[in-house]
């Protein structure tokens, strides 16, 4: 397989990440369209890394965007946990206020 | 199961059909594996979009992320591909199943057209910006590709090498403390909100 058709499969999850963000109105579809877009530029930089000399660096960069995947997740979903104590809703458009 | 739902299922199985097909033509058995490991991948997070209930979202999710994984073998990330199914499979997703036990059931939230509108016009702009991309550029690649190696030690070596990563393992470990001591500090009940008189009627 050649690095063209990594890049399109990459390239469709990412589309769909979006999708996912923009058309449901739930905070949890909103961190698994994030997590889709994570993974589709991960392989982005394998296949990029594989098919230029196979050297570390992309896949050193993969290490690192799921090492901050998984931070980021902890994060997210200990503030969807605190939008649904305070608004008792996890659709983003009824959050509109910085405090109250 | 209504009409919409079938044509779905219906034209998912289709294209992993024919992405199967069309690696097995292009490249024998590695491009089956191709085309198994695409199908998963695209299919899930597909899947995740469409399914109107979010358990079913968060499962198929697990799809996404163990086809990801699969890519990365075929590409030769072994390393990678046991990461991703450790942090993904085992930790990410755990987490979301965790938060989706917030989301009350609402069978109205998804609307069928919003998504096969979003669907569509997303595709769209990705095959347009795919011929664009694939009639103008030429990607630097290597001729011959090498052997894929395993290189776990070289990894753990590159972490800790002056010259290599460390600054940034150990910016990446200070994150991750942080992060997680914020996501508790953020996460938890506060005193005042046991006192509560909402929260003693309510639970």
């Amino acid at each position: 397989m050649g690095l063209g058709a990594f890049i399109a499969v990459s390239a469709i999850l990412f589309g769909i990440g979006i999708v996912c963000i923009i058309t449901r109105r739930n905070m949890i579809y909103v961190l698994m369209g994030i997590e889709m877009i994570l993974n589709a530029a991960n392989i982005n930089f394998v296949a990029f890394n594989r098919f230029n000399g196979d050297a570390m660096d992309g896949r050193m960069f993969a290490i690192f965007v799921i090492i901050l995947a998984a931070a980021e997740a902890a994060v997210a979903l200990g503030i969807v946990l605190n939008v649904y104590h305070l608004f008792e809703s996890i659709k983003p458009s009824d959050v509109d206020l910085m405090r109250d | 199961m209504d009409n919409a739902q079938r044509a779905f299922y219906t034209l998912l199985a289709i294209g992993t059909l024919g992405l199967l097909g069309w690696g097995a033509s292009s490249a024998g058995a590695s491009g089956v594996a191709f085309g198994f490991f695409a199908a998963l991948t695209i299919g899930g997070s597909l899947v995740c979009v469409w399914e109107r209930s979010v358990v079913r979202s968060a499962f198929s999710l697990m799809a996404t992320f163990s086809g990801v994984a699969g890519l990365f073998l075929l590409l030769g990330a072994d390393f990678l591909a046991v990461a991703q199914i450790l942090i993904y499979v085992g930790g990410i997703l755990a987490l979301i199943l965790f938060g989706v036990m917030l989301s009350p059931p609402d069978p109205t939230e998804r609307k069928l057209s919003r998504v096969l509108t979003g669907i569509v016009l997303m595709m769209g702009a990705v095959a347009w910006v795919g011929a664009k991309v694939s009639s103008t550029v030429t990607w630097a690649t290597s001729g011959e590709l090498p052997e894929p190696t395993t290189k776990v030690d070289e990894i753990g070596i590159a972490f800790l090498d002056p010259d290599g990563y460390v600054v940034a393992f150990e910016l990446a470990a200070m994150i991750l403390t942080a992060a997680l001591v914020a996501a508790v500090y953020i996460a938890r009940r506060k005193a005042s909100d046991l006192n509560d008189p909402r929260a003693e009627g309510g639970a």
